[in-house]
């Protein structure tokens, strides 16, 4: 088996180089521009210099504008104090890397994936593994547990992404009863249920994402706009409900009209594939963790970045990242085995975990934001409370 | 036609321009339209009929612009007054013209003085309104924002900016022309004049929450995988008979926080049922089923939908403009998944808009907060490390389970 993850070889799509940095578009002279008196008097030269000049000033009155960060509309906000965090719980299982989790909507139970092909319901409270199924695959890179907490869906190697329901029954085989549902033409990245179980979303490494009705294994929507493999992908909370983001190798992350298929934003300041992306819980804004050692805040309305987290002693990258509850506070899991903890206005990084012996593969927060769970190459999960 | 047009502003050889008076307002730099005609005649050596067609054209076309009857695009050969139109507006430049500035300018109208959007630009600010509903809060804030800085010009230029702001959309949006909402969505975030920042409202959020977020505030009677207790949990399931107070104040932030709790839901629904419009939020149900259900169902469901709220006459049946009513109906005979989205949206919007508020403010409300439960905090134990017996609890797919068997016994027995 391989022991390292999946790059672009195995996609279609190779590695794009760094294209150049994409600027802000400009528009030229402003409307206040034409109400000024031309003076007969100049001569043209003249004219076109002092047009530049003011072309520059406009730019910089329009950078001011453009660079005002989150941290600086938080500078009055009160700093947060001493973290302490502790792992209370250690589940042990898993015969090889970690490579996802969720949790369920009863805000104990998880489902975690792993390299091995192994798929496990814990109950993380009691540590009790409540099932377990071996995926035909090596390399289960995406699982997702039901809304009813009836089901489970999982998928990597296989390109394909399959749903459990999860039987009672001991003796059982979970495998018998499973649906596929999926198809990709690569590996799967990420799946997550919509607010049913009857639908799912997915994203994989063949560039694309796609809606797929359970029941029928249907395709309902694909969306297209990657330029490389699509690695992670997240539902916005919104009244509407109708829009998600995605992340990818190509260092883009768009968001996307699920009814349409069309890609409405795109935000591309990261230096590096995007691994993970998560919705600030008001749903007017996401989070991203990239290779390149980051997170990034993106502002939907002000269709921007507005705040970077990073520190120069941080030089892994960020495999994913979650919120609090409140969203004051974000979590990122690193390919240096830690956590660092952020605080969300201020930028500032608040706290430092220890406890994984290889790298933090996955992170979430709990349904209720009582606590968090991560994963590990280290071939555990660990759940986390920290306490301000 | 831009050579035109330069040529026409030429210092030395172009046209001449002079102050006019517009109402009581003094325009600088506009010319009659006689003047182009003559300037045309000469430059270009051509006949009277022909300046005035190419004159035409410009107008058309959006370079020049009258003042007096803007929304007469012609080119009068008399003393109406016309002005160029600016660069930053030329069609050129800014072709194609987003439904997002399209969505900004009509919101900047309104605002400024309701009522000035004429019919046909309100039945499209309505459909923008559903069209790119995601993004409306942006809108609105843009709107507010532009008007805001345009209100510290001189009247004069402000006064020209919003005859050449009209001017553009006139001829981008023509009234009754082919209606450009047709086209796909596309990319819908355009060319921005100010990108609009509401950063302060993350901080807003925070604070909000902050009691809520058992990271940053602990919960009560204590956090289960601190203690090992789960009281909390119990305390919280999806149905209790006394909530607690910070749950019950949550359905106070948003409409959505009230929807997304089935108890909030619940007591939402006894409160319509008193103002007898609880079809309204059974009809929003029904919706989310079909949107979120199975495809193999969805034919089925909007035919019951159908027959519970929309036919005439029909045991609940919902108040929905004639226009979206007339839509729907349309549109249902073959249904899809989405094809009651715009019905759906304007009861939640009417839901959120007029009884949520008032829910608020009523005693069934208010009773709640009042009876709502406080839990004690659990007093740490004095062996922190003595680890209390962790209870197992129902898997969701054994309620579940349950639920149906229990189904099945009553049916046989019934």
């Amino acid at each position: 088996s391989c022991d390292f993850a999946p790059s672009g070889s195995f996609s279609p799509f190779r590695r794009l180089p760094l294209p150049a940095k994409r600027k802000y578009m400009r528009s030229p002279l402003s409307p206040e521009m034409a109400t000024q008196e031309v003076p007969l008097n100049e001569t043209l030269a003249h004219l076109k210099t002092e047009s530049e000049t003011l072309k520059l000033k406009l730019e910089e009155e329009r950078a001011k504008l453009h660079d005002v960060e989150l941290h600086q509309v938080a500078e009055k906000v009160e700093g947060l104090g001493q973290f302490v965090m502790k792992t209370r719980r250690t589940l042990k299982g898993h015969g090889n890397k970690v490579l996802c989790m969720d949790w369920c909507k009863d805000k104990r139970r998880i489902v975690s994936s792993s390299q091995d092909g192994k798929v496990i319901v814990w109950d993380a409270f009691t540590t009790n593994k409540e099932h377990a199924v071996t995926m035909p695959c090596t390399w289960v890179m995406a699982c997702a547990y039901a809304p009813s907490g009836c089901a489970v869906a999982c998928g990597g190697l296989d390109n394909k992404c399959s749903v459990y329901p999860l039987s009672l029954d001991k003796n059982e085989n979970l495998a018998a009863k499973k649906k596929s549902v999926a198809m990709h033409t690569n590996y799967l990245s990420a799946c997550s249920f919509t607010n049913s179980d009857m639908q799912i979303l997915t994203s994989s490494g063949d560039g694309t994402c796609a809606l797929w009705d359970v029941e029928s294994g249907q395709l309902l929507q694909s969306f297209h706009g990657h330029a490389a493999d699509v690695l992670c992908l997240d539902l916005a909370p919104s009244e509407t409900g109708n829009t998600f983001v995605s992340g990818g190798c190509d260092k883009k992350a768009n968001v996307w009209d699920m009814r349409s298929g069309q890609c409405i934003q795109s935000f591309e300041t990261h230096e590096s594939d995007i691994n993970s992306v998560r919705y600030y819980p008001s749903g007017d804004a996401f989070a991203s963790g990239s290779d390149d050692a980051t997170c990034r805040l993106y502002d939907l309305r002000a269709d921007r970045e507005v705040a970077i987290y990073s520190k120069e002693s941080i030089i892994f990258g960020v495999s994913s990242v979650d919120f609090s509850l409140s969203g004051r506070l974000l979590f990122g899991g690193y390919n240096d085995y830690t956590i660092n903890v952020w605080d969300v206005l201020k930028g500032t990084r608040v706290s430092i975990l220890f406890g994984h012996e290889n790298r933090v593969s996955t992170l979430r927060v709990s349904p209720d934001g009582t606590a968090f769970c991560t994963g590990s190459w280290d071939h555990t999960l660990r759940v986390w409370i920290l306490m301000c | 036609m831009e050579k035109m047009i330069v040529a026409m502003q030429d210092p030395d050889m172009g046209m001449k321009l002079r102050n006019q008076r517009l109402l009581i307002t003094v325009i600088p730099h506009a010319m009659t339209g006689h003047d182009i005609i003559i300037w045309l005649i000469h430059k270009y050596s051509v006949c009277e009929e022909e300046a005035l067609h190419l004159g035409g054209m410009l107008v058309k076309y959006g370079y020049i612009y009258p003042l007096k009857e803007p929304r007469s695009l012609v080119l009068q050969p008399d003393e109406s007054p016309y002005r160029f139109q600016t660069p930053y507006f030329w069609t050129s430049t800014r072709w194609p013209a987003s439904e997002l500035d399209y969505a900004i300018y009509l919101a900047k109208k309104n605002i400024r003085k309701q009522g000035e959007l004429m019919e046909y630009e309100k039945e499209r600010y309505s459909l923008l309104h559903k069209k790119i509903n995601h993004t409306w809060d942006f809108v609105v804030m843009q709107a507010r924002e532009q008007l805001r800085a345009s209100k510290q010009r001189r009247k004069a230029d402000r006064i020209v900016l919003e005859c050449q702001e009209q001017a553009y959309w006139l001829i981008n949006r023509p009234p009754g022309g082919p209606n450009s909402l047709q086209r796909g969505p596309g990319l819908v975030r355009g060319k921005l004049a100010i990108n609009c920042c509401d950063l302060p409202s993350f901080l807003k959020y925070s604070e909000q929450y902050q009691n809520h977020d058992p990271i940053m505030q602990g919960c009560l009677p204590s956090n289960p995988w601190i203690s090992d207790d789960t009281a909390h949990w119990t305390m919280n399931t999806e149905m209790v008979p006394v909530p607690t107070r910070l749950r019950v104040e949550r359905w106070s932030f948003s409409f959505m926080e009230l929807l997304n709790d089935a108890m909030g839901r619940q007591e939402f629904m006894l409160y319509l049922e008193k103002e007898f419009s609880a079809e309204n939020l059974y009809f929003w149900q029904a919706c989310e089923e079909i949107r979120h259900g199975e495809s193999s169902k969805i034919v089925e469901k909007v035919e019951e939908v159908y027959k519970n709220f929309l036919a005439p006459g029909a045991a609940r049946w919902v108040n929905i403009d004639s226009k979206t009513m007339d839509k729907t109906l349309e549109g249902i005979k073959q249904p899809h998944r989405f094809v009651l989205d715009d019905a759906q949206m304007h009861i939640y919007f009417l839901m959120k808009k007029d009884s949520y508020p008032r829910y608020l403010k009523s005693d069934l409300y208010k009773n709640m907060l009042a009876k709502a439960i406080v839990p004690q905090e659990t007093k740490k134990s004095v062996f922190p490390f003595m680890r209390r017996q962790r209870h197992s609890s129902p898997s969701p797919a054994q309620a579940v389970a349950q639920a149906t068997e229990e189904e099945g016994r009553h049916k046989g027995a019934g």
